[in-house]
């Protein structure tokens, strides 16, 4: 097929391109009812209008045509735009560490696409270096592109082939490894890996970036850099999730896959340990550890891979008034696994009971964890929660309830045996459940209050 | 060297010279004996002067167009304007409210990193700023600055009422409107704005605004989202704070057509007028500022930023076209010494501690651990020292990079052709020899942190390479003297990126149209009013820079008040009390209708509203009839006035000065002046009382006594 010459337009303004003869990247003098432009003819976005021709004019900025304005189109020369980061052979040095970047399709360095107008991700460790040379200070890096999904469209399959190429890349020798990853579901991927990827000899580091590579302000080189350094350097042989602390560029937080969540829809410090500290801070070129106990590096290259999923899992988030056939229809369906997110310490209404029971004859695992995030499930407490748990809804502790989801998948995917489910399930790994939750693992000051300005006057956000 | 001029500073010579020059420069020169060493043609000073006059550099109040058209003047004006909003133009926050700059509730740390633009191109101020390393700092107030400003949240919707403004403003431009409104990101790596870039849009293309002779055209109009103020921008670390951030502007483009640095002024002038007869924009400091672009026959566009005040356009624009003209004089130099120019390079050697320097700020530097070196610049003899700007030098140029681009603050080196010698010959001799120089050589001495340079280096080469090519593409930074410095690399179009965060606005023919009916008046037909009133046409520039023509409109059609006495009053009397009184609170114009229609109302002429002026302006509450206590106003009867005209007669020639009579007309005026004003009309007293005295002449002549 031939190359398309009106990318991204449709309807009238097709039309009217082909009526004078214009194509896309044509150098044109567009005559029309409120007077000249010249300009370049851009691609359009395909969900945008067919109302409007785009240009670029001469000073770089870009306008809309009112087709209906069109009098007459000159092309008056072509010219079409190559983009490309500059690339560079990464260098390699001996006495650095040897580092893999797993390439999921995050925006670590991305470019424009002009079918949807949205940025896609550029990748390959020639432009990684072209947009970041800080990098070889750190390691050496090798990257591979698993595949390019953004963060929402990452499910089983991808975890089960990243966790197989994990095990390949440390049974080759590698130092550490790097997962570049849209933020969407970073948390979920980061569980998920957890569980598949166990006894782990190296640092397995998750990244992605609140705001893309092509603007100045992103938070994607920083954010490589330290994840590059935790990967290379640092002793935590576990998976992590590596992401801004505050929303300075100043550190990054090394955050256990297990008990991390994103918690703002924008901010660059969106992911944060909830129920617990973060693992470690990290810089450019240090790992601070602020737990004590954690799965130390090793040389040896043995790691337990554990690549099973069952897809019929799912997770209810309970709201006041919620109907039975919620949970009806998942059973109907074949789900094999709920996790509810129920009210305060473990709770749904009583209407919902009857469902619940269904389910639990239908051998569906029910696990409860709690949408308030912070704190335990405890059933105990009141009525409706020894009634749930006489119904056969098994309390999942303070495992936060996406990560309890992926769980449960990896849990169902491994066994049909229910018995079995809850011996997984329940047993602890890399702190999905924890024994205690500190004092200073729930931290969620207000502003206003004099002492808490005073702090964020003195420590930057 | 004329050893009469350092000697003795009573000299005439000196004295005159202490007009020409930086009076501190001159401080120094007496000190020494530097010059005696030296013949009249290696003085670097002598060098300088010499080289002015060889540039032809004239002062402005001398220079004719002949002397404009002799350099190619060419200037064009890029001239910004905030809008009165509410609200900012991407978020929520208040638009127009301003912090302290010690007055913040929290400080986030960025840094800017250089990203491709939508053509796959680098831009070169974004690698200059990227080898700048900063780190930048914003001050945020929660007021003023939201999770938007700070680029922790994507745009909102484009505020409409803003973009009304600036469509308004772009149909008075006559500008060819766009039919979509597409929003650019423009990038600004120097931190001003925290994102890295400046969400810009274009609404018209191809417009033109008339002046007095001759039409200027436009090449665009833009609105965009205003930048952050900067707090301080000391070695590595620049500090912002957000208030400003994310205000409404709008950015007006025009093309080079301007051909001497009064017609700039008188552009500036125009398009303030007009974006202002919209009412509809902010008028206070830093609400309008201006950057022009300038450049000399053979030179290249060169952008002084952020001109706060029109009236310095004018220097600022004279002194930029003969700094170009000397760079070009400087590359013609360089090109009959016969230095091959891809070839040229720097040498440069580290300065140990072996040399033992006393001028102050080198001294400061070795105390504070800093690396000294010492540059040689091949061929650049006589360089260093020519003229560029006045007081200004070559080597003013690196230094200005230095700090810009190295970080390093000033005085950031000292060279062989500096005024006053800062190194003793000797040294100089012995660097000389340390680096292998030859006759025609510079040396340049600069010093910084160890980190800092390798780009210092750089900087000092790459200037200097420019100097063979004469006048770099540059963002200039202006000072109130006329002069400007260095500030970054002027940017070009491959810094624009589509902002994939927000949707294209449509605007159909209905909605322009619509604008189009609601229109204020073209600034060039209030001239045309103003002219055909016969308001005096000193009082022009007032009366359209605060968008008063419409009021005195108003005043006319609703009050009946002649337009040549509502254009004086307020264009002579106000502007005049405006300059003296201080209003406790803002002042308001519509107070001036207020006042003449109470006066109007109240049967009191409108003369007396120049007496009651300086009381309303100082309190602007205060309420009209307590303004008439205040004055000392009592209303009396016409003819308990005329009727005081046959006594005063009498006593004038009791008091019998003058038998003219204009003065005794003039002296009954000023007795009866102050129970007329507000009373009766003035002339139709003047006229009373010229009869009264034609009268009164006949009654005493002497035929009639007969």
């Amino acid at each position: 097929m031939s190359e398309d010459i009106f990318q991204g337009y449709k309807g009238k303004a097709l039309e009217v391109l082909k009526k004078f003869n214009a194509r896309v990247w044509g150098q044109v003098e567009i005559d029309t009812t409120r007077g000249l432009f010249h300009g370049t003819i851009l691609p359009r976005a395909e969900n945008d209008d067919d109302r409007h021709i785009v240009l670029k004019i001469k000073t770089g900025y870009n306008i809309g045509i009112d087709i209906d304005t069109v009098k007459n189109i000159k092309e008056l020369g072509y010219k079409k735009a190559k983009y490309q980061i500059p690339e560079k052979e990464f260098p390699y040095s001996d006495d650095k560490p040897n580092v893999k970047l797993l390439g999921t399709g995050g925006t670590i360095a991305s470019r424009l696409d002009y079918r949807t107008g949205a940025v896609i991700p550029a990748f390959s460790p020639g432009e990684l270096y072209g947009a970041v040379p800080e990098l070889a200070d750190i390691c050496n890096i090798t990257t591979e592109k698993l595949f390019a999904v953004f963060s929402e469209n990452m499910g089983p399959a991808q975890y089960i082939a990243l966790s197989r190429a994990i095990g390949k890349e440390i049974e080759k020798g590698i130092d550490g490894i790097i997962i570049g990853h849209g933020t969407d579901t970073l948390h979920h991927t980061a569980a998920a890996l957890t569980f598949m990827v166990q006894d782990l000899p190296v640092p397995i580091v998750l990244v992605g970036s609140q705001r893309s590579s092509d603007r100045p302000s992103s938070d994607a080189a920083l954010n490589l850099m330290h994840a590059a350094y935790a990967a290379g350097h640092s002793d935590i042989a576990e998976v992590l999730v590596c992401m801004f602390g505050p929303t300075s560029d100043e550190y990054g937080f090394l955050h256990r896959g297990t008990r991390v969540r994103k918690m703002h829809s924008s901010y660059r410090s969106t992911f944060r340990t909830l129920g617990d500290i973060p693992l470690a801070k990290v810089t450019k070129n240090s790992v601070t550890l602020l737990k004590k106990s954690y799965n130390q590096r090793r040389r040896d290259r043995k790691v337990t891979i554990l690549p099973y999923f069952e897809e019929k899992v799912s997770i209810v988030y309970y709201y006041p008034n919620m109907q039975p056939d919620i949970i009806d229809s998942l059973v109907e369906n074949g789900y094999r696994g709920i996790v509810i997110a129920g009210t305060g310490l473990g709770h749904v209404n009583k209407p919902l009971y009857p469902a619940i029971e269904r389910a639990v004859a239908k051998n569906v695992a029910v696990y409860m964890t709690v949408q308030t995030l912070w704190g335990y499930v405890h059933m105990y407490v009141y009525d409706t929660g020894r009634d749930l748990l006489a119904k056969g809804v098994i309390p999942a502790a303070n495992m936060l309830p996406e990560v309890a989801y992926i769980k449960l998948g990896w849990a169902l995917g491994q066994t049909d045996d229910l018995k079995k489910v809850k011996e997984i399930m329940l047993a602890p790994i890399n702190d999905d459940i924890t024994e205690r939750e500190p004092y200073n693992g729930y931290l969620v000051y207000q502003g206003g209050v004099p002492e808490v300005e005073e702090f964020i006057r003195k420590f930057r956000k | 060297m004329s050893s009469a001029r350092i000697t003795c500073c009573e000299n005439l010579t000196c004295k005159s010279l202490c007009k020409r020059v930086n009076f501190s420069l001159l401080k120094v020169r007496h000190q020494t004996v530097y010059r005696d060493m030296m013949s009249d043609n290696n003085d670097p000073y002598n060098n300088w002067e010499k080289t002015k006059k060889a540039v032809g550099y004239v002062t402005r109040e001398k220079a004719v167009q002949a002397d404009y058209d002799r350099v190619g003047f060419r200037a064009g004006l890029e001239v910004h304007q905030q809008l009165k909003t509410k609200k900012k133009l991407f978020c929520n926050c208040p638009a127009g409210l301003y912090n302290q700059h010690d007055d913040f509730d929290a400080e986030i740390i960025r840094h800017m990193r250089p990203t491709l633009s939508e053509l796959g191109e680098y831009d070169g101020t974004a690698l200059m700023e990227f080898k700048t390393r900063k780190t930048i700092i914003y001050r945020i107030k929660n007021e003023t600055a939201c999770t938007y400003d700070i680029d922790d949240t994507p745009p909102f919707p484009m505020n409409r009422e803003a973009l009304e403004i600036a469509l308004e403003i772009s149909l008075l431009c006559r500008l060819n409107i766009v039919g979509e409104v597409h929003i650019t990101r423009k990038q600004y790596l120097d931190g001003s704005i925290p994102t890295g870039f400046q969400r810009t849009a274009i609404l018209g293309v191809e417009g033109e605004i008339p002046l007095r002779n001759k039409t200027i055209r436009l090449i665009q109009l833009s609105i965009e989202e205003d930048s952050c103020r900067e707090v301080s921008d000391i070695g590595h670390v620049r500090t912002y704070q957000t208030d400003r951030l994310g205000m409404p502007l709008i950015e007006t483009v025009t093309y080079p057509d301007f051909v001497n640095p009064e017609e700039v002024r008188e552009g500036a002038e125009y398009i303030r007028f007009l974006n202002r007869s919209t009412g509809k924009v902010f008028t206070g400091i830093g609400s309008g500022r201006e950057d022009v672009n300038v450049s000399c026959r053979g030179g290249t566009r060169v952008e002084i930023k952020g001109v706060a005040h029109n009236k310095w356009i004018p220097e600022l624009t004279h002194n930029e076209v003969f700094r170009q003209w000397s760079l070009l004089r400087i590359r013609d130099l360089l090109q009959k010494k016969g230095i091959h120019a891809g070839k040229w390079k720097i040498s440069h050697q580290e300065l140990g501690r072996g040399f033992g320097f006393t001028h102050e700020p080198l001294v400061r530097a070795r105390s504070e651990g800093d690396k000294v070196m010492a540059v040689n610049l091949p061929g650049f003899k006589g360089i260093l020292s020519h003229f560029t700007q006045p007081g200004k030098m070559f080597a003013d140029e690196v230094s200005g990079r230095l700090k810009v681009i190295a970080c390093i603050e000033k005085p950031n080196m000292t060279h062989t052709e500096t005024w006053e010698p800062e190194v003793s010959r000797d040294h100089w001799e012995r660097i000389g020899r340390f680096l292998k120089a030859e006759e025609d050589d510079a040396q340049i001495i600069l010093w910084g942190k160890e980190e800092d340079i390798p780009t210092a280096l750089e900087t000092v080469e790459e200037r200097c390479k420019w100097a063979f090519e004469g006048v770099p593409n540059e963002s200039r930074k202006s000072f109130e003297d006329g002069t400007t410095v260095f500030e970054r690399v002027l940017p070009g179009p491959d810094r624009m990126y589509p902002d994939t965060d927000s949707e294209p606005i449509p605007l159909d023919d209905d909605y322009i149209e619509k604008l189009r009916k609601n229109l204020p008046i073209d600034v060039c037909e209030r001239y045309t009013q103003l002219r055909d009133w016969h308001v005096p046409e000193d009082t022009y520039v007032y009366l359209l820079k605060n968008n008063l023509v419409p009021l005195i409109e108003r005043i006319n059609k609703e009050l009946g008040i002649d337009t040549r006495f509502a254009g004086t009053l307020l264009g002579h009397h106000l502007k005049h009390i405006e300059g003296q009184e201080k209003s406790l609170e803002e002042f308001r114009y519509e107070k001036i209708f207020e006042l003449l229609a109470y006066l109007k109302n109240n049967h009191i002429e409108p003369d007396l509203a120049k007496k009651m002026l300086p009381v309303i302006v100082s309190h602007p509450r205060m309420d009209m009839a307590s303004v008439l206590t205040t004055i000392k106003f009592k209303k009396v009867s016409r003819d308990d006035i005329i009727n005081r005209i046959p006594f005063l007669l009498k006593k004038f020639e009791e008091i019998g000065i003058s038998s003219d009579p204009e003065a005794r007309a003039g002296w009954i005026m000023g007795e009866l002046r102050r129970f007329a004003l507000g009373n009766m009309p003035l002339a139709e007293l003047r006229q009373t009382v010229e009869d009264y005295s034609r009268k009164r002449k006949k009654e005493t002549s002497p035929s009639s006594r007969q």
